[in-house]
């Protein structure tokens, strides 16, 4: 199978690389790029394991091809921490207890990360509709969705829902 | 300063949040990819394998013939009528379940070896195939191993004195069928595997997603005829197993047969597909259940009959026997059985292979005994609580029907605890208030024992030719005061390096990060049986806790000498040897003790001046326990159930660390629920499997989990050292029973009850199908 060259952003760091045109960004991301971080828990669609940001979206990256992501900006678990000083939502997850084998981990990170970055404020209901995208055997989610509405509260991004 | 009992944030955690773990497919990069080719059939003759036209330069085939000479999967029991049947690496001549591994293809990219193995030309005769217990026990039926003419490989059964008295003389016979479906432990990391041969050594290094390193490094050894200490298996992070990774599976012993003969790294890692299919499944079993009961309420006797659909194969190295033989033993629970009669039997069929998962036969059990004791309670007209407050077992120890001792614990307590925090009548208001408005809902729960951290005695009393049990610990303190613990155990998830540091940190004065534990590596730890069966703080715990006491007996021998005091006066702390007011770090005692002996005089104990120790933890057991409840909402048109409310009461004994006991409990809890209302491995009834895709097979997410409350009761019990009980298992347990008594409550009116887990919103509208309510 022929090759492509091609460069990718990931983290604000460029890599240039050779692909096949089939090679998923997930695959190309851990093979390629030396950034296995991204998991694959299922390579199709539905364990959001693989999770990256393209271009401020959430992105599964088991569904996309890596040629795609040329000229995009990617961002991976690995670029959260800033050294050893883990971003406020990393930490959370740490006092919080919102991993325990820490497989489905970095996927959730990058759906809560975008979920932070939103202009729009986050209630109950959001949080629930959009950390239900990913799936965790490990915690019952519960220390997952404390941990990413503690560290909303902590950016000022938290709303209490309206009582029913 | 006291760790233990603290919410520490575990040490494991900064590296996975930084994405810097390291998990067998990370390790696997590189290495020469293999790409199992499965078979399609659930039974069949295998004519022929053809190699694809094209092979790419270096990419192979490998089938069973290429294997031949090497053993068979082969586990034991010396008991029960059991059947012992081989499974080979790859079969040469029939296949057994759809799934089965029939040849592999190794090519340099994952891609490239998928390709290939598409190409593989596969002629196997298909034969008549049996999928579920009925099929394989009708007369006539197709046999899968001429070893075992009526497709049972395991059989127990008993039948106390007294069980045919108290059945004729029973106010009551209450008569109960269970049917749990089958399901998959689903790991979100699949099993992997990745074989490094090193030319300098002729060693083999296998990394693997597994939770018995030491175990499989013994069985694949053996299977390949190859010297033990050639082969190093290292479990690294390890994505989850939850019992789906105890077992050796074939996929092993041919990754390392592969290295060994073309001295090279092969990988292959599962995916989600092969997970579904031929990994591990469970929790395929029906049971009847009689009970008799005395006018009063009062259980006189109890006879179940267990079927268990093991699969095609039995699983290495606890047996098929494990869940009906667990379901045998420990059917009546925490409740008083005078008289117990069991029949539990495995029937092999062409489907997975059955291994233990959370809770192996337990959630099923309880799901029977609690039904059946809601059951009664309706059929003898007595309270529920009342009913079960008459039978549960108050006073320890007590014997059972089956010579275990439970210890103490606190079933009543817990029981009460659920019952007070659910407040009874203004739920029963608010559900006769809803039930005028067409709306359903119910209240169900769960009381139940979970024997945890047993060691040698509880499984030899299987009878297993490999009998696990012990956990050993090696403890060292470095020159430079480091402390160094290398555990048999391999934790996945569990947290184990934190608790255990903290549990250590205590015994010797320092804080947990100066505590390493050190796991998943057959050369850096010595011989231990791995995670699982809720062990790890019982039996690690235990070893740890012996270990660093024997650590700190030596720092005390060598600090009295260096202080000028008596031993027994030496108090470790703070990181520091204090005698009175004298003291000296431990740090500086290590590197004095290490590097100059000299100082310490020719009489001082026994000259080992390395400060290392080992201990060895075996205990017979303990029984955690736990009332489960839940509160749900049924919509009767649609079938759907919604979980309002969902309460634990846990007594585990002491909490080592509360935060990641919680941790446990809620996920324990999650996959309950998904047992009880949404996961299902289907198979058709030629044996073709249906839910190979995680579209098909439904993990619940967070939408369909509720938050859990946890009420925690400390019974501390002599039967661990640690006074810890194990509780890994316990939230999966409990769920299945405490909903479907839930589902049953709200349904009441209908007339029906849940019996066939999981409860689908399908099973649930054929339950109503033409029923109306009775007012
Ligand atoms: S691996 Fe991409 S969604 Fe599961
Ligand atoms: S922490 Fe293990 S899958 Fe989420």
């Amino acid at each position: 199978m022929t090759t492509q060259r091609i460069t990718l952003t990931v983290n604000g760091m460029t890599h240039a690389i050779e692909v096949e045109p089939r090679r998923t960004l997930a695959d190309t991301l851990r093979d390629q790029c030396g950034l296995t971080g991204t998991h694959l828990g299922c390579e199709h669609g539905v364990c959001g394991a693989c999770t990256v940001i393209v271009d401020n979206q959430p992105v599964r990256s088991c569904l996309m091809f890596g040629i795609q992501a040329e000229g995009r900006s990617i961002r991976t678990v690995e670029g959260l921490a800033d050294g050893a000083t883990l971003s406020p939502l990393q930490q959370s997850f740490w006092d919080h207890h919102g991993l325990q084998c820490g497989f489905c981990t970095p996927g959730f990170l990058m759906l809560a990360t975008w979920l932070l970055e939103r202009e729009t404020p986050i209630d109950e209901a959001e949080l629930r509709h959009v950390l239900s995208s990913n799936l965790c055997r490990c915690t019952g989610y519960q220390n997952i969705l404390k941990a990413v509405r503690e560290a909303a509260k902590g950016l000022g991004k938290w709303v209490e829902s309206a009582p029913a | 300063m006291n760790w233990t009992g603290k919410r520490l944030p575990r040490l494991e955690d900064p590296a996975l949040l930084r994405g810097e773990g390291s998990y067998t497919a990370d390790i696997a990069i590189g290495a020469r990819a293999v790409r199992l080719v499965r078979s399609p059939f659930a039974s069949g003759r295998i004519i022929s394998i053809t190699p694809p036209a094209e092979m790419s330069a270096g990419a192979l085939l490998v089938t069973g013939r290429d294997l031949a000479g090497l053993g068979t999967i082969r586990p034991t029991l010396a008991r029960f009528n059991y059947v012992a049947i081989g499974q080979p690496i790859l079969p040469v001549e029939r296949v057994h379940f759809v799934g089965q591994a029939v040849a592999a293809v190794i090519a340099d990219t994952p891609e490239r070896a998928e390709d290939l193995a598409e190409q593989v030309m596969l002629d196997i005769d298909p034969e008549d195939a049996v999928a579920d217990l009925d099929a394989a026990m009708a007369p006539g039926a197709p046999v899968l191993h001429p070893e075992a003419p009526g497709n049972v490989l395991v059989e127990g059964q008993l039948r106390q004195s007294g069980c045919d008295a108290a059945f004729a003389g029973a106010a009551h016979v209450v008569e109960l069928g269970i049917r749990s479906r089958r399901q998959n432990a689903t790991p979100m990391e699949g099993r992997g595997g990745c074989a490094t041969f090193d030319r300098a050594t002729g060693r083999v290094r296998l990394t693997a997603s597994c939770q018995m390193p030491h175990m499989l490094r013994t069985g694949i050894a053996e299977l390949l005829g190859m010297p033990e200490a050639d082969l190093q298996v290292v479990a690294p992070d390890v994505g989850g197993g939850f019992g789906q990774k105890m077992a050796l599976f074939p996929e092993y012993p041919l990754l390392v047969w592969l290295a060994r003969k073309y001295r090279g790294s092969f990988a292959w890692i599962e995916d989600r597909n092969e997970n579904l299919i031929a990994s591990a499944h469970s929790r395929d079993q029906r049971h009847v259940i009689r009970g008799a009961f005395d006018a009063d309420g009062t259980l006189r006797g109890l006879e179940v009959d267990i079927l268990s659909n093991v699969g095609a194969f039995s699983c290495y190295p606890v047996t098929c026997g494990v869940e009906p033989l667990m379901a045998f033993a420990e059917y009546p629970g925490p409740y008083k059985v005078p008289a117990y009669a069991a029949r539990a039997r495995g029937i092999t069929t062409n489907t997975c292979v059955m291994a233990p998962y959370r809770g192996v036969s337990r959630p099923a059990i309880t799901f029977g005994m609690e039904r059946l004791m809601d059951r009664a309670a309706a059929q003898l007209g007595i309270d529920r609580v009342a009913l079960r407050r008459r039978n549960l077992v108050d006073s320890f120890p007590c014997r059972t029907a089956m010579g275990m001792t439970l210890d103490d614990a606190s079933y009543i307590e817990a029981m009460d605890r659920a019952i007070d925090a659910a407040d009874l009548p203004a739920f029963r208001a608010r559900q006769a208030a809803a039930r005028v408005e067409g709306r359903y809902l119910g209240l169900g729960f769960a009381v139940f024992n979970e024997r945890t951290g047993y060691g040698t005695p509880a499984f030899a009393a299987r009878s297993m030719g490999i009998v696990p049990g012990y956990e050993v610990v090696d403890i060292a303190m470095t020159p430079l005061g480091e402390i160094e613990a290398r555990i048999g155990a391999s934790p996945h998830g569990q947290g184990l390096r934190t608790a255990l540091a903290q549990l250590i940190a205590d015994r010797l004065g320092v804080t947990p990060d100066a505590v390493r534990i050190i796991h998943g590596d057959t050369d850096r730890t010595p011989y231990g049986w791995g995670t699982f069966a809720s062990r790890g703080m019982v039996i690690a715990g235990g070893a740890c806790q012996i270990a660093a006491d024997k650590l700190a007996d030596r720092l005390r021998v060598l600090a009295a000498r260096m202080l000028q005091a008596d031993p027994a006066g030496i108090v470790l702390r703070d990181g520091q040897a204090f005698a009175g007011e004298a003291s000296m770090p431990l740090a500086e005692l290590a590197r004095l003790a290490h590097q100059r002996s000299d100082l310490f005089g020719s009489d001082v104990a026994d000259r080992r001046f390395n400060l290392a120790d080992t201990a060895s933890y075996d205990p017979g057991g303990t029984f955690s326990n736990a009332c489960h409840l839940a509160e749900v909402e049924v919509d009767v048109e649609t079938g759907l159930v919604r979980i309002a409310r969902y309460l634990v009461v846990e007594d585990a004994g002491r909490l080592i660390n509360p935060m990641i006991a919680d941790g446990q409990v809620h996920g324990g809890v999650a996959q309950g629920i998904a047992n009880a209302l949404f996961e299902e491995i289907i198979y058709a009834e030629d044996g073709n499997i249906l839910t190979g895709s995680l579209a098909d097979y439904l993990p619940p997410t967070a939408a369909e989990i509720p938050d859990i409350e946890i009420i925690h009761l400390e019974t501390i019990s002599d039967a661990s050292i640690t006074g810890a009980k194990g509780l890994g298992e316990g939230g999966a347990i409990g769920a299945p029973a405490a909903i479907g008594n839930a589902i049953s409550d709200a349904l009441a009116p209908f007339g029906v009850d849940i019996t066939e887990l999981p409860a689908t919103p399908a099973r649930i509208r054929a339950l109503l199908r033409g029923r109306e309510p009775t007012p």
